[in-house]
């Protein structure tokens, strides 16, 4: 029995956030009665120290360690930098909606670090057990969030249908993976790639495999066909969750599609690409023509994140380290374009309304012109209107997908682009060009939400201008 | 046939057919029997497997704990049969069909012609091997991320549980310990000494006759 002590180096952000929402979670309990926003502050320093200790030792090489459980890389880090990032300034806007929403309770943070815990585990996954924990951890946090407010119906509703889905989904992902192991009698990723490469594997049951495992992926991202639950789910949930879904745990599901096909699957890729330029076609389509007829603001972004997320996969077509960095790249964008945009349906939202239907931004440049400019980059920048960021994640993996030869499918996604990107002008129209129908001025609830949503939108337009640093990174850290 | 694969043919039958019983009584008690059973005839499968840890556990765990547990909740709840399987027989046919498919699908790959016993042989094992060690050893070793991972999937699990059913009632309705103030309370704090004369005076004693 010789067992060397593995190093705890790689993966001490990882420790110090489960130590740190330990502790919250036990500090919780006692500090909650006297001091209202303890946890909350406690969470986002929490956030803080381990976004530090992923910058301290930024990994620039690949390193392994817990038996080639995890894996510590340059693009797991920039994914995990972003996810804590964003996470940030998530539980900023979840705690305004929650006083808002008068069910502010300190399980909301401790739960919410748990699920960023998952993602953390989901992107540094280097064998199937860690990445299903991870997925397992964050699904876990997220569908308790949705059914936090146990008075609403349709909350409880959405999580009830997340949950039977998301089982469901875990399910094939897990029937996918156990053939996959009992072909390949590895679970480790880049073990399994080399067993494949050899030839030695059998065929049939590695493809069966990699269709149940797409399948579960494809649930968790929430592509079409698979894709039933996303609006209801966005829709009915507590804005704060929907943005906790639809931003951070985007990307750590990027980051468990990257590891398990491209890390694990190189051999197999005929066998996923055809898959996914199914779900892809199909997700483009849905997205864009579905969405036309959508009032509610929060289910006009689910269904376009259907459509987002689409473009994202176009980048894994692609089959090559640029068409994986453009994806990367998408994700990112994605997700701080869907903060700033749930950040505004926050920052406006009162007791007394959600105001998430189109028909509540009527006349809003008579009412607050400044959050009316704001919402006007965030909808350009979704629809992918130059100078915006949007544009130019869309320009790359369309660029990639092309040279990859596949030119009708870029065709297909510029299409699709141009009908979505109506439904974003509309909401610019009935912003700008509508009547109020009760012109008094609107505030955001506080003056620290109106800074917030002003940075992030700014910051699409900032990326917009500047954006060879953000490309160059992704780029550097897959080539 | 040897008198191992008899076993083994008996077992997983009365697994399959014990699962079928759990999706298909009405009764939730009888369900979680008949799942009890399902998972005595898997450990028996374990066994003959040489996996008698494992077997072991499922049959303590599972049998002995976690599913007493589950029949206590199962009969505590006041189900309603009927409305449950209300949308059972709508879908019926296409949820056979799928089955159907996904039967023969999953036959045709992972079939005798894949994973039989000639295709793969199982590996000869020497009588010393100790199935709880060659468990435990990576389990604490090689796994251990994985292992300490579970840990935090349980603990999030309860957080949620607790997160979901707890009720919290203000602390007007509930009366709550107060350690601080019952450590600083001081006699003055419980007792008042009040001046009062040891008898009534003339004047009251006088006025009361009257009345």
């Amino acid at each position: 029995m010789n067992f060397v002590i593995p190093s705890f180096l790689p993966a001490i952000p990882e420790i110090a956030l489960l130590t740190l929402t330990s502790i919250i979670l036990v500090a919780d309990t006692i500090w909650s009665k006297r001091h209202e926003f303890a946890t909350y502050y406690a969470t986002q320093f929490a956030l803080f120290i381990v976004g530090m200790l992923l910058l301290s030792n930024f990994a620039t090489e690949q390193t392994l360690t817990f038996s080639g459980s995890f894996v510590r890389d340059s693009f797991g880090d920039i994914l995990k930098l972003f996810i804590i990032l964003i996470s940030m300034g998530i539980f900023m806007f979840s705690r305004e909606y929650l006083l808002q929403a008068k069910f502010y309770r300190g399980e909301f943070f401790t739960l919410g670090l748990f699920g960023i815990l998952g993602m953390l585990v989901m992107v540094s996954a280097h064998n199937f057990i860690i990445l299903y924990l991870g997925l397992e951890i964050m699904s876990l946090a997220i569908y308790t969030l949705v059914a936090m407010r146990k008075s609403n119906g349709k909350a409880l509703e959405a999580s009830l249908k997340y949950f039977v889905l998301g089982a469901l989904a875990t399910g094939m992902l897990l029937y996918g993976i156990s053939m996959l192991y009992g072909a390949t009698a590895t679970i480790q990723f880049d073990e399994m790639a080399k067993v494949i490469a050899s030839g030695s594997a059998d065929d049939v049951v590695l493809s069966f495999g990699v269709v149940f495992v797409v399948i579960g992926l494809a649930f968790k991202l929430g592509t079409v066909p698979f894709h039933m639950w996303v609006p209801d789910v966005y829709e009915g949930a507590p804005t704060a969750v929907t943005l906790y879904m639809g931003t951070a745990a985007k990307i750590a599901a990027f980051a468990m599609l990257y590891r398990v096909l491209v890390e694990a699957l190189p051999g197999l890729v005929a066998d996923w690409q055809a898959l996914i330029i199914i779900i892809t076609i199909l997700s483009l389509i849905v997205g864009a023509v579905i969405t036309l007829v959508q009032e509610n603001l929060k289910r006009l972004l689910a269904y376009s994140g259907i459509a987002h997320i689409g473009f994202l996969l176009l980048g894994m077509i692609a089959a090559n380290p640029g068409g994986y960095s453009a994806a990367m790249i998408y994700v990112i964008v994605y997700a701080i374009t869907a903060l700033a945009a749930f950040g505004m349906i926050i920052a406006l939202a009162r007791t007394s309304s959600e105001f998430d239907m189109i028909a509540d931004f009527k006349g809003m440049n008579k009412r607050n012109s400044w959050l009316a400019l704001m919402m006007l980059f965030v909808m350009f920048s979704m629809a992918g209107i130059p100078p915006f960021i949007g544009f130019y994640a869309k320009v790359l993996v369309i660029e990639e997908v092309v040279q990859a030869g596949f030119t009708w499918l870029a065709i297909l996604a510029v299409v699709t682009a141009v009908i979505s990107a109506f439904y974003y002008l509309r909401v610019v129209k009935v912003m700008y060009f509508d009547e109020p129908d009760d012109s008094t001025p609107i505030e955001p609830v506080s003056r620290q939400l109106k800074w917030a949503v002003s940075f992030i939108s700014a910051l699409l337009l900032i990326l917009g201008l500047m954006p060879s640093s953000l490309i160059t990174l992704c780029y550097n850290s897959l080539a | 046939m040897t008198f191992e694969q008899f076993i083994f043919y008996i077992l997983a039958t009365m697994a399959a057919l014990s699962g079928l019983m759990v999706i298909s009584v009405k009764n939730p008690v009888k369900a979680a029997l008949w799942l009890v059973l399902t998972f005595v005839s898997t450990a028996g499968i374990w066994l003959i497997a040489q996996a008698e840890f494992l077997g072991l556990v499922l049959i303590l765990v599972y049998v002995g704990a976690v599913m007493v547990l589950f029949l206590f909740v199962v009969m505590m709840l006041d189900i309603n049969v009927a409305t449950i399987k209300e949308g059972f027989t709508r879908y019926y046919p296409l949820g056979v069909l799928t089955a159907l498919a996904i039967f023969a699908l999953i036959y045709l790959v992972v079939g005798p012609n894949r994973f039989g016993l000639e295709q793969v042989v199982p590996p000869v094992m020497d009588g010393n091997v100790s199935n709880t060690l060659s468990i435990a050893v990576p389990l604490y070793t090689t796994h251990v991320y994985a292992f300490i991972l579970a840990a935090v999937l349980l603990l999030v699990g309860i957080v949620a549980a607790i997160t979901l059913t707890l009720r919290r009632r203000s602390p007007e309705t509930v009366l709550y310990q107060n350690i601080d103030k019952q450590v600083k309370v001081r006699a003055a704090d419980r007792f008042r000494m009040v001046k009062m004369d040891a008898v009534k005076k003339e004047a009251d004693i006088n006025e009361e006759e009257k009345d």
